[in-house]
Formats: C-alpha cells, sequence, structure tokens
C-alpha cells in the first residue's frame, strides 16, 4: 500500500493496519493509520473513492481511550477530541503491539511542548515564492496612516521590550509625552500596557488607543500623568473636545476588578472623557459558548431543535455583542469624529477583537488580502494575543482555564460582515477557514507564540514559514470574485440576530449533509474571463488603430483608452 | 436608548421628513391648501372619502416625525398622498404602475389597530363606530405597517375616513366588489388580454396535449368536463390514464380519480386524486379504487406509491396559526421593539414553528421525488378535495426534478398547471372577501412560495428567476385585480367573469392575469425578475437528453415482469390494501414510514457533481432552512444593511454582464472602422449604482439615514449565563496584577 502524502520535512512514525474509523455519518470503515510528527492519516480501500481522513496533530485537544461495543474484536477505541470541531474516533484490537504504539506515537507527536520536541513549524521545509514574514512591516504600515505626524511619533521606548514585554518593539506614542512621565503611566496600567495608537482617521485625525485596565484599585488611586496621557490623545484630535472610553467587560466585573487593583477610569478624575461599558463577558464564558456550540452541531444535528440549541450556547449572542461594540467604536469615530480609547482587563484579547473589528469597518485597505493579513500582525500578533496561551500549541493541559477561543470569535465576526456585504472583501471564505486551520496546525509560524519579544528569542522569522508565504502564493485560490472596492465607504454590519448567522460552512464543515455551497462564483467568474478577453481585443485593437492613426494622420491624440471601464467599480 | 453621539455632523435628514408640531400647523395648512395633489386613479377607480391633515409618521421612541397629508379610501386602495413630494433622489428607484409607495390594496390590510389614550387596540369590522381613534396602526400582508394620526384632521373628515377604511377593508363583501370588475368594466379590453405567450395557461386541450408530450406521458387528455358538465371544481380539461373512462369520472364527480401531473422519463409519473366520499358501500368504493390503481399501473408500467397528506403534513388551521405567529416576528412598531425582539429571536422563530412546516413540505416532496427517481415508482398523492397542500407538493416535485419550471415561463406554467387549473380555492385562502364563516384562511400558496425560494436560495443557479421575483409575486396575491388569484376555480371565474358583466349579451369580461408583468411594472423593473447567476441549459444537454429518452422507451416495450422484477406485486398489494384502509376511513396515522431511502437518494446525489439542469434537492438540517430576509424585513429599517446584503452580488454580475456588452460594442465598432477614432462614449444602460443597494429594489430608501443600527438592549437577555462570567476576569488570575 502506498505512503501517505508527506510536506518537505514531514517524517513517518508508525503505521497500523486493520484500523477501524468509526465514522459518525457514514458508518465504520477499517484502513491503515499513520501518524506522522505533523498529522495522524487514514486511508481505507474499502470505498470508492478510497475513504481518507487527514488530521493534523496540531488540531487535536485531548485523546481519550474508549470502551468500544458492537465492533466485534475491535474493542478498544481512542477519541480525538479536536479544537475544530469534531472528534473523529477509532476502534482497534486489544493487545497489538502495532497499535499500542501508534498510539504512543499519537501522543508524543501531538503535544510536542509537553515532550521537549520542536513544533511541527520547525521542522517544515516547503518553499514558497513569496516571503510572508515581509507582509507586515511597522513603519511602512504607520506610514500608510499618514504617521507619525505632528502629534504623534513611531517610538522606539520598548525596542529591548523592557517597558512592556508584550507590546511590540515599535510603539505610536503622543510626542509631546515626556519619558519619566511615560514610566509612571507604565506603572499604573496593567501589565504595563500603555495607551497606544491602533488607528487614525485619515480625516478628522480622530484615533483608535488600545491599552489595559487603570490599576486605581479599591482605594480609587489616581494617576496624574495617565490623566494627562489621555487628554494629550484628545487634544490630538482637534475636532472634538471629549474622548471617549470603551471598556470592553461587564461593568460588574470591572468592579470587582477594582476591588483588587484593576479598575477603569473615573469620568471625575478623567475630565471629558466618557466611559462607556461593552458588557462583553469574559474569555471563560466563550470557551464554554463553543464547547455548547459543538455539542449541537457534531455529529448530529436536532433538526426540530437547532433554533433553540443554538440560542442556548449564545454563541452568536456574544457574536452580536462584538459587532455592537465595534460598530459604536466605528461610529464615535466617523461621525462622532471623536478619539477613542479601548480596554478591557489586559487589553490583549477583547480589546484586540474591537479594534481590529472596528478599523476593518472603517479601513477599506483591510478588506484587501494584504491589509487583512496585516490587520492580524499587528492588532493580534504584535501587539500580543497570547496565541500559544489560547490555543494552546503543542501543549497536553487541555483543562488549561486560559485557553480560548477568540480569534475564532473574531474571524467568525468577520465572516459575519464578510456575509452582509458580500462585495467589501477581496478574501474569500477559504482564506478565514484557512486562516483558523492554521491557527491549530503548527504548520506555519504565524500564529505561535504569545509575543513579539518571544518571536524573536526563538527565531521565527528564520525557523519557519509564514502562513502568509502560502496564502500569497496563490492568492487567486482566496480571491473573492465580487469584490468591488468600497475605497472610503465605512461599513456598518447590522449587529442584529435576525442577520447572524451560524457559520455552518466552519462549524459544520465535517457533516457531509453540510456540504458547502457550490461555487456561486462560477457564473461570475467566467463572466471575468470573458471580459478579460473582451478587454485584451480592445487593446489590441486601439493599439493597431493608433499605430495606424500615427504613420497616416497627425490625430489628435486623444486616447479612447478610457472607454475601458475599471477592473473595480467604487460604490 | 443609548447615546449614538451623532448629534451633528452625519445625520442627513431626509428632505420629505419635517418635524411639526400642532402649533405650526396653521402655516402648514395654508401651504397645504395651496397645492393639493390629486390621487393617482386606476380605470374604474373611485375615491370614496378622504380626510386632509393626516399625519403619516414612524414610530420613533421620543421625536414624532412625519408628514402631513391626505389619507383617502378607494374602492382599490387605502391611499396616502402628501403634498411634500419625495424629491427625485430619494425615490425609489422602481415602482409598481399600480401602486405608489404609500397606497395599500384593501385586500392587502391585514390588521388595523386604534390608539386611544396610548391604548393600542384591534380594530374589529363589523361594529359601529362613533368614535375613531387618534391614531391608526394598519398592517399589511406584505408586512408593512403604517402609522396615521388623526388628530389634526377635521373631525367629521377623520370619522369618515376611519369608518370607510374599516368598512372597506375589515368587513365581507361581495365578490362584485372586489376592484378588478370595476376595473375590467372601464379598462380597454386589449389591454386587459394581452398574455404571456410563454405561460401554458391550461385551460384548452391543446396546452395539455403540449405538456403530455413535452414529458413523454404515457396519459390521455379528458374532456369529459367540457363546460363543467360533471364537476364546477374541476378544470374543463385534464389529463387520466387511458383506462378512466368518462363515466369513471362521472361517478364520484371526479373525486377518486388520479389526475395527471407530470411523467418521469423512467416512464412513471405524479398523479393527485381527490378521496371519496366516505359514505359510500365499501364493496362498490373498494372496486373503484382497484379500478383507477389499475388504471394508473397499466399506462405506466410500474408500481404506484400512495401518499396520503392528511396524515402527515399539518392541517391547514395549524398552518395560519404558525404563520400568525411567524409574521408578527416582522410587524414591528418601534426601534426599542426591534432590539428587545431582537434578543429572543431564535426562540420566537422556532416558537412560530413556520420553518418547521417548511422543512415538513420539502422533506415530504423529496421522499415523492425519491420514488419517482429510484424506485422509478409512480406516485399518488391523495389529500381530500387534492387542492391545498397536494398543489404544494407535487408543484415541489416537479420542481426538484424537472429543470423546466425552474425557468421563469416553465414556473409560471406549473402555477396555472396545479394551482390554477388545479382548482386551489385562492379566494377562500386568501380571504379576500373577508367572509368568517367560510372556510379556513391559509396561506398555502405562500407556503408553496416559501419552499421555492428555500431552493432558490441553496441553489441560485439553478433557477431563472430571482428572489425579487417571488417576492413581487407573493405581493401581487393581495391585489385585487388578476384572475389568477381571486378566485377558487376556473368555473367559478368564468361564471363570476360572465355574470359580472352588466350586459350579459356583450362579451365576458377578461380579468388580467398575474402572468401580465407589464401591468404592474416597466422592462427595467422586470429585469430585475431574471437571476444573473442563472446557469442556462448547455447546447449539447439536447442530444444528451434524446439519448436518455431513448433508452426510456426501450425499457418499456420490454413486458412488465422483466423490467420490474420482485417490488411490484407485494408492493403494490400492500398499498392498496393501506388505500382500502383509508377509504374505509380508518385512517393509520403512521403506516407511512419516512424511509431511509431518501438518505440514499441524497448520499448518491451529492456523490455526483452537482448539475444545476438536473435533479435538484434542498438541504434539509437544521441551519439549511432560513427566513425569505428578503420579503420579511424589507420593511423593518433597523435590518437594512446599507451599502450590502445579497443584492450586491446580483449587482456585480448585472454590471460585470452590462461590462461585456459595452466591450462587445466597442470590439465590434472598431473592427469595422479600424480608421476611424472617434472617442467612444461609455453607455450604462441600467439605473444608478447606488439606487440598486437596497435589499428590496421597490421600497425607497430615503426613510433610513445613513447612521449605524444599534441594539438599545445590550444587558437584557444575557443575564446569567453561568458562574463563568461571575469567574476571575480573563487573565489577572496567577500573577498578581503587575
Amino acid at each position: 500500500m502506498e505512503e501517505a502524502p508527506r510536506f518537505p520535512g514531514e517524517s513517518i512514525k508508525a503505521i497500523a493496519k486493520d484500523v477501524m474509523y468509526i465514522c459518525p455519518f457514514t458508518g465504520a470503515v477499517s484502513g491503515t493509520l499513520t501518524v506522522t510528527d505533523y498529522k495522524l492519516y487514514f486511508k481505507s480501500l474499502e470505498r470508492e473513492p478510497p475513504f481518507i481522513l487527514d488530521v493534523n496533530l496540531g488540531v487535536i485537544s485531548r485523546l481519550e481511550t474508549i470502551g468500544v461495543q458492537s465492533h466485534g474484536e475491535n474493542s478498544c477505541g481512542m477519541e480525538i477530541v479536536c479544537k475544530d470541531m469534531r472528534n473523529p474516533r477509532f476502534a482497534y484490537k486489544q493487545e497489538e503491539q502495532s497499535k499500542l504504539e501508534i498510539f504512543e506515537n499519537l501522543t508524543k507527536h501531538a503535544f510536542p511542548v509537553s515532550n521537549n520536541l520542536p513544533l511541527f513549524a520547525f521542522l517544515y521545509k516547503e518553499k514558497f515564492p513569496v516571503d510572508g514574514w515581509k507582509v507586515y512591516d511597522p513603519v511602512a504600515e504607520y506610514k500608510r496612516q499618514g504617521l507619525p505626524n505632528e502629534s504623534w511619533t513611531i517610538s522606539k521606548v520598548n525596542s529591548n521590550y523592557e517597558l512592556c514585554d508584550s507590546y511590540p518593539a515599535l510603539l505610536v506614542i503622543p510626542t509631546s509625552i515626556k519619558d519619566e512621565d511615560l514610566r509612571r503611566v507604565v506603572a499604573f496600567r496593567a501589565k504595563h500596557r500603555i495607551p497606544v495608537l491602533s488607528w487614525i482617521h485619515p480625516e478628522s485625525q480622530a484615533t483608535i488607543t488600545r491599552c489595559s485596565q487603570p490599576l486605581v484599585g479599591p482605594s480609587d488611586k489616581r494617576c496624574k500623568e495617565d490623566e494627562k496621557y489621555l487628554q494629550t490623545i484628545m487634544d490630538a484630535n482637534a475636532q472634538s473636545h471629549k474622548l471617549t472610553i470603551f471598556d470592553a467587560r461587564q461593568n460588574s466585573v470591572a468592579d470587582t476588578n477594582k476591588a483588587k487593583e484593576g479598575g477603569y477610569e473615573s469620568e471625575s478624575f478623567y475630565t471629558n472623557a466618557e466611559l462607556t461599558f461593552l458588557e462583553i463577558p469574559n474569555i471563560h464564558v466563550m470557551r464554554e459558548s463553543l464547547r455548547k456550540l459543538k455539542e449541537i452541531t457534531y455529529p448530529v444535528i436536532d433538526e426540530a431543535k437547532w433554533l433553540s440549541n443554538v440560542d442556548s450556547t449564545h454563541w452568536l449572542e456574544y457574536i452580536r455583542l462584538l459587532l455592537t461594540g465595534a460598530v459604536r467604536i466605528a461610529d464615535k469615530l466617523e461621525s462622532g469624529k471623536t478619539s477613542v480609547v479601548v480596554h478591557c482587563s489586559d487589553g490583549w484579547d477583547r480589546t484586540a477583537q474591537l479594534t481590529s473589528l472596528a478599523m476593518l469597518m472603517l479601513d477599506s485597505y483591510y478588506r484587501t488580502i494584504k491589509g487583512f493579513e496585516v490587520l492580524i500582525e499587528k492588532e493580534w500578533i504584535s501587539f500580543g494575543h497570547r496565541f500559544a496561551v489560547r490555543v494552546g500549541h503543542g501543549d497536553v493541559n487541555h483543562t488549561n482555564s486560559e485557553r480560548s477561543p477568540l480569534f475564532v470569535q473574531f474571524i467568525d465576526c468577520v465572516w459575519q460582515m464578510m456575509r452582509q456585504f458580500p462585495a467589501a472583501f477581496e478574501f474569500n471564505e477559504l482564506f478565514l477557514i484557512t486562516i483558523l486551520d492554521h491557527l491549530y496546525s503548527c504548520l506555519f509560524g504565524t500564529f505561535l507564540y504569545n509575543s513579539e519579544q518571544e518571536r524573536v528569542k526563538a527565531e521565527l522569522h528564520t525557523k519557519t514559514v509564514s502562513l502568509w508565504s502560502y496564502i500569497n502564493s496563490q492568492p487567486e485560490e482566496f480571491t473573492n470574485p465580487f469584490y468591488v472596492n468600497y475605497e472610503n465607504h465605512v461599513l456598518y454590519p447590522v449587529a442584529s440576530l435576525r442577520h447572524l448567522e451560524l457559520w455552518v460552512d466552519y462549524y459544520v464543515r465535517w457533516n457531509p449533509r453540510m456540504r458547502p455551497q457550490m461555487p456561486v462564483h462560477q457564473n461570475l467568474k467566467e463572466l471575468l474571463v470573458i471580459r478579460s478577453e473582451l478587454q485584451k481585443k480592445v487593446d489590441e485593437l486601439h493599439r493597431e488603430a493608433s499605430t495606424r492613426s500615427l504613420s497616416s494622420s497627425s490625430d489628435r491624440g486623444s486616447s479612447p483608452s478610457h472607454s475601458a471601464t475599471p477592473v473595480h467599480t467604487t460604490v | 436608548m443609548l447615546s449614538l453621539g451623532s448629534g451633528g455632523g452625519k445625520s442627513t435628514k431626509p428632505s420629505f421628513v419635517s418635524y411639526v408640531t400642532p402649533e405650526d400647523m396653521k402655516i402648514k395648512e395654508k401651504e397645504e391648501g395651496l397645492r393639493s395633489k390629486h390621487p393617482y386613479l386606476l380605470p374604474g377607480e373611485v375615491v370614496f372619502c378622504s380626510a386632509n391633515h393626516v399625519l403619516k409618521y414612524t414610530q420613533e421612541d421620543a421625536s414624532q416625525r412625519g408628514v402631513y397629508g391626505t389619507l383617502l379610501c378607494t374602492n382599490f386602495k387605502i391611499a396616502f398622498i402628501s403634498g411634500e413630494s419625495a424629491s427625485q433622489e430619494t425615490a425609489p428607484p422602481f415602482r409598481n404602475k399600480l401602486l405608489s409607495e404609500n397606497d395599500i390594496p384593501l385586500t392587502c390590510v391585514d390588521h388595523i389597530y386604534g390608539v386611544s389614550d396610548e391604548k393600542k387596540k384591534l380594530i374589529i369590522g363589523g361594529q359601529v363606530k362613533s368614535k375613531y381613534p387618534s391614531k391608526l396602526i394598519i398592517q399589511c400582508k406584505d408586512l408593512r405597517v403604517f402609522h396615521f394620526s388623526l388628530t389634526y384632521a377635521k373631525e367629521e373628515e377623520a370619522k369618515k375616513i376611519f369608518q370607510g377604511i374599516v368598512h372597506h377593508s375589515l368587513e365581507p363583501k361581495s365578490l362584485k366588489c372586489v376592484f378588478a370588475f370595476s376595473y375590467c368594466e372601464t379598462a380597454s379590453t386589449s389591454q386587459a388580454s394581452r398574455k404571456s405567450s410563454l405561460t401554458l395557461m391550461f385551460e384548452t386541450k391543446e396546452d395539455w396535449s403540449m405538456e403530455l408530450g413535452r414529458t413523454k406521458g404515457n396519459c390521455k387528455v379528458s374532456s369529459a368536463n367540457e363546460d363543467y358538465a360533471i364537476s364546477e371544481k374541476l378544470p374543463q380539461f385534464f389529463v387520466v390514464p387511458f383506462a378512466v373512462s368518462d363515466d369513471d369520472i362521472l361517478r364520484f364527480l371526479g373525486k377518486g380519480i388520479p389526475f395527471w401531473c407530470w411523467s418521469h422519463h423512467s416512464g412513471c409519473a405524479l398523479f393527485k386524486m381527490a378521496c371519496l366520499p366516505t359514505i359510500q358501500e365499501d364493496g362498490i368504493s373498494q372496486k373503484y379504487m382497484h379500478r383507477m390503481l389499475d388504471a394508473v399501473t397499466q399506462d405506466q408500467l410500474c408500481p404506484v406509491k400512495i401518499e396520503d397528506l392528511s396524515s402527515c403534513l399539518p392541517a391547514l388551521q395549524d398552518l395560519q396559526l404558525s404563520y400568525n405567529k411567524f409574521k408578527q416576528l416582522f410587524l414591528i412598531d418601534s426601534t426599542t421593539e426591534f432590539w428587545v425582539s431582537d434578543m429572543k429571536w431564535f426562540s420566537s422563530l422556532e416558537n412560530s414553528g413556520w420553518l418547521e412546516i417548511i422543512r415538513q413540505c420539502l422533506m415530504k416532496a423529496v421522499e415523492i421525488v425519491d420514488y419517482l427517481e429510484s424506485a422509478h415508482t409512480s406516485v399518488l398523492i391523495v389529500e381530500e378535495h387534492c387542492s391545498d397542500l397536494c398543489c404544494v407538493l407535487s408543484s415541489l416535485v416537479q420542481i426538484m426534478l424537472d429543470p423546466y419550471y425552474r425557468t421563469r415561463s416553465g414556473f409560471q406554467s406549473l402555477i396555472q398547471k396545479e394551482w390554477v387549473a388545479g382548482g386551489h380555492s385562492f379566494l377562500d385562502r386568501c380571504n379576500h372577501l373577508y367572509q368568517k364563516e367560510k372556510e379556513a384562511p391559509a396561506p398555502v400558496f405562500l407556503l408553496f412560495l416559501e419552499c421555492v425560494w428555500q431552493l432558490l436560495q441553496q441553489h441560485a443557479p439553478a433557477f431563472q428567476f430571482s428572489e425579487t421575483y417571488l417576492t413581487v409575486l407573493s405581493d401581487s396575491i393581495n391585489i385585487p385585480l388578476f384572475s389568477t388569484f381571486l378566485f377558487n376555480s376556473q368555473h367559478h371565474r368564468d361564471t363570476a367573469m360572465k355574470s359580472g358583466h352588466p350586459e350579459a349579451q356583450r362579451s365576458p369580461l377578461n380579468f388580467p392575469s398575474v402572468w401580465d408583468w407589464s401591468l404592474q411594472f416597466d422592462c427595467k423593473a422586470q429585469s430585475l425578475f431574471t437571476n444573473p447567476l442563472y446557469v442556462e441549459k448547455p447546447i449539447q444537454d439536447k442530444a444528451l437528453r434524446k439519448t436518455s429518452h431513448q433508452k426510456h422507451q426501450r425499457q418499456l416495450s420490454l413486458p412488465n415482469t422483466l423490467s420490474k422484477p420482485s417490488p411490484r406485486k407485494g408492493f403494490f398489494k400492500e398499498e392498496t390494501d393501506n388505500l382500502k384502509k383509508i377509504f374505509l376511513g380508518k385512517r393509520i396515522s403512521k403506516w407511512l414510514n419516512p424511509t431511509e431511502s431518501s438518505k440514499e437518494l441524497y448520499e448518491s446525489w451529492q456523490r455526483k457533481p452537482l448539475d444545476y439542469q438536473g435533479l435538484l434537492l434542498p438541504y434539509l438540517d437544521g441551519p439549511a432552512v432560513q427566513v425569505w430576509m428578503q420579503r420579511y424585513l424589507r420593511w423593518v429599517p433597523e435590518a437594512q444593511i446599507f451599502g450590502g446584503g445579497s443584492i450586491t452580488t446580483v449587482n456585480r454580475v448585472l454590471e460585470l454582464a452590462s461590462e461585456i456588452q459595452d466591450l462587445q460594442k466597442e470590439v465590434e465598432r472598431r473592427s469595422c472602422r479600424m480608421n476611424s477614432s472617434i472617442a467612444w462614449k461609455q453607455v450604462y444602460s441600467g439605473p444608478p449604482l447606488s439606487a440598486r443597494l437596497s435589499s428590496f429594489p421597490f421600497t425607497a430608501t430615503h426613510a433610513w439615514s445613513f447612521k449605524p443600527a444599534i441594539p438599545s438592549s445590550i444587558r437584557q437577555g444575557l443575564g446569567s449565563v453561568s458562574s463563568l462570567a461571575d469567574k476571575e476576569d480573563d487573565d489577572s488570575q496567577g500573577s498578581g496584577v503587575l
């Protein structure tokens, strides 16, 4: 039998024959199971075409032995609980060396970090024509936004990660801030995450700044420098005499935090600032919600109770909350021309969700493939969303309460926006699903580690491949054929449950009855081809005509090439 | 309400909205007197009563914004005309020629509420109304909600208009009062008799023969009911198996006769039948039924499966109840109500049960498709009068199996065949005459459109018509003008149109058909009915089809027992036994087992690449059945997605198509005029882009300023999810802060 296909750098660790895969949709099937250092590969020739199950090890949350009845000799079983909404089950005969070996290997390579092995990204040897690590250059991105300017500077104060170990080396802070004052602010903000600029409105100069909670504590501590710092942020925007602070947390939770060191800005100390709570529950609630979602979608769907089941997970309700929060932030900037400060507790979870969603609504650049990659690199990766902890890459400890699907939730919000504005995004659904698949896979270095500092130390950029190398090498795969450049159009998704929908093509994709919708795009793609052919022909004819007119007479030279319609139409 | 920080700059107030307080009234009055507008009336339309200084407003929590104008009631509609006409810019990009934006056909009124002293009360017709409420809320069957304030109108006028509206829209009336009669007496006949040539009306023998020929059906057209000699419920012509004689048809006045609907290429066919009256003596009806079933099997040379709908689908009352609950979710009075109800969205949706009914119908249709497609078994659908759910199912089955019915003319022909000729009681089911004691109204036809919409949204490229077409069709049911929806049967129509005319000697009236779309829409608007994503039939397909038909004919020529060996006998026997039981009145509810076989059908169908010109099956699992957003949410301002929605993709394809057209022209021009280089001017044929960016192209976008909709009840409903919410926040556990 032929071997399992492998990536460059991938090696087979164990093979076992006569293993039974208990497919919840099509019934049990026997075949060969291969475990490599990257994946688990099951192939059965019992069916036509051969049945293949390919699960990368990174996606595995935990392995469990289960008792199996009613499958004859195959009395031992293993359930592979995955992070991506499925739990494949295998059954095998007891007391057989090759089987034991394969599951030992599986345990070892599914959790390399816990077994002192390198993550597969460090072994992966694929070469791509494009280098994805070059996608994000903070200076270039800030320059695109028009920074630095007279009020804001790109500071190297954190170049050694000494000021704040979870922030990137380059930070945009107010120009006028003095170093010693900055130190005070640093001390007053949780995890030293001071307010820094994420985005600036090209016209009004209103900004989105992000930070962590102030360390107010039960005794209502004040920090004059912090108050002044926020005043400076407000002053940098001449259009408004207000500053809005969005605290992503539930008001009650913020109060609890205040009782122990943390807290929020008091409107009486921070004059001209208004504080709004966005009432978004914490990471534990989100984790629980996704767990429930898995329960109702895998392996079977209860048709009659589908809607109330979806309701009971609250998943879409939280999506709604996030989108609502982001819409309010975007509206504050766009309509209110007012600068906003966004924080939660530490400013690396809900804050990242909110700022990046608001930026996606406000700035059409982030709705392109390249722009979205920059957005993720910037707001999530460089600003220290703790991917390693939240996802638990290569870690056997599945009960770790620090794990939470915050990034999945963010991508879900993007998908919801994409559904509401099917022509506003350059990328397609496959792009989002690919990102989520490699959030877990550990094939690429992109989502590994918790902070820029850790990544630099691990020499990630030289030792691993970026996900964007893969994606940008075949952009046509990930391009939305309906894309129309909305330019300066601000997108306000309707954050109503009536318009939110469960992302079936991601969460329920393992169910064959949920076959992804046939590409409606086919028709459109054909049209695009016809158009480009015609366009070519027109250009050719034009060229011919112009050479003739040049040779024959002195034409006025009015170029009719304008008649060719532009590729992207604006709205 | 949350503060929105949008006090100044952005609020682009639509120009027509005025903020008027009663104090400003005096000035207003004068102005209005100067430019009183005349209502646009159709031929035969008469104004019954009217009231000036009526305020039409949208329920906003604090501010009372609105427009003053005249409220009229005619024999066709309730209309509101404002002196302040909508400017060019804000008018809807497309309009209905019969109705303006603020017109409500009398038959489109669903409920009227009166508000007096802040109390909302349902108005019921038939009572003497000496008092009138200060505000009227009119809920329409197409889900629009109008708010009118009578506070500033003259008392006498207000009283009159209130009584007029209630009388003409909420009280029983005779068929003659339906507007179509006055319209047709006045309108020129030439205008009314235009026919869309491609739609088969199934009023003639030829139409039926053509349909039989198209599907290679092995049956005969019967003229037994010509001039309605046998039954007033049946059409004059219909198709039955060869062995069914005129006497058979006469026997029970058309009941118990298997009427042919459609033939599958394998030779099996779809039939429908009305139940025999149960009083018949057992022996007679049993023998009769045997003969009828034999007639079916003989002609088709395949076994027959009987589907009794009464045992497996909801009753009509349940349909009506469920739809009433469902519809309530979209009749929203205010922004606050919208956001409050948003929190309960999923549970209210499920409680209504409407989507579940849609699912059940589609599932039943798939079962029938399975018999025809996989088992090559004829199916006989049985229902009491075979004119309600029977129509839903037979039509759905044909849409799934035959791509012809997914074209616009095919779809219209199908509705003529199964619904109009099939004798669906449109008049009673829609309750246009408001006669309560009559048979139960039920949204049966709407249910069918809903099911088609599900198929359309799941397999867009398979349909030649668009979502907008379906929505507009569903609205047309409530316009009392089209013969299609005004009668209970063809006989009913023919007699009504004959006697409706004052001088019976002259030719009978000729009501327009709904398929005469030009009555309602101009060409540009009609272009919205075409689905740009439709994948047309490839040309080579024809040849392929031919061969498959030849094959099936060869099979037919084989002896019966050889082509269908084992299943036939037992199957048939068993079914007849079951049928006997049914007709003996002993209905066994679950004798029909929703088989595993449709699972196999799905699997084999999914294995093949999807052919949009082939078999089409709906996805039925929980998430697949969805709410028809365009129809139900189009009037709810909070639910509008500015610059988005599915219409943008349609737009994009249309745009591309026009670009290609232009380029083609350009190529032609250049290739024939190589020497000249006159600058070519781009011609954009379609309407302005931005105007199209509304989920339903027939609504004006003006009422909605460009402002994000922000939920007003964030904190509600999030109650205590679990103890997790109170758990230590994110990351402050472990390492102390700082």
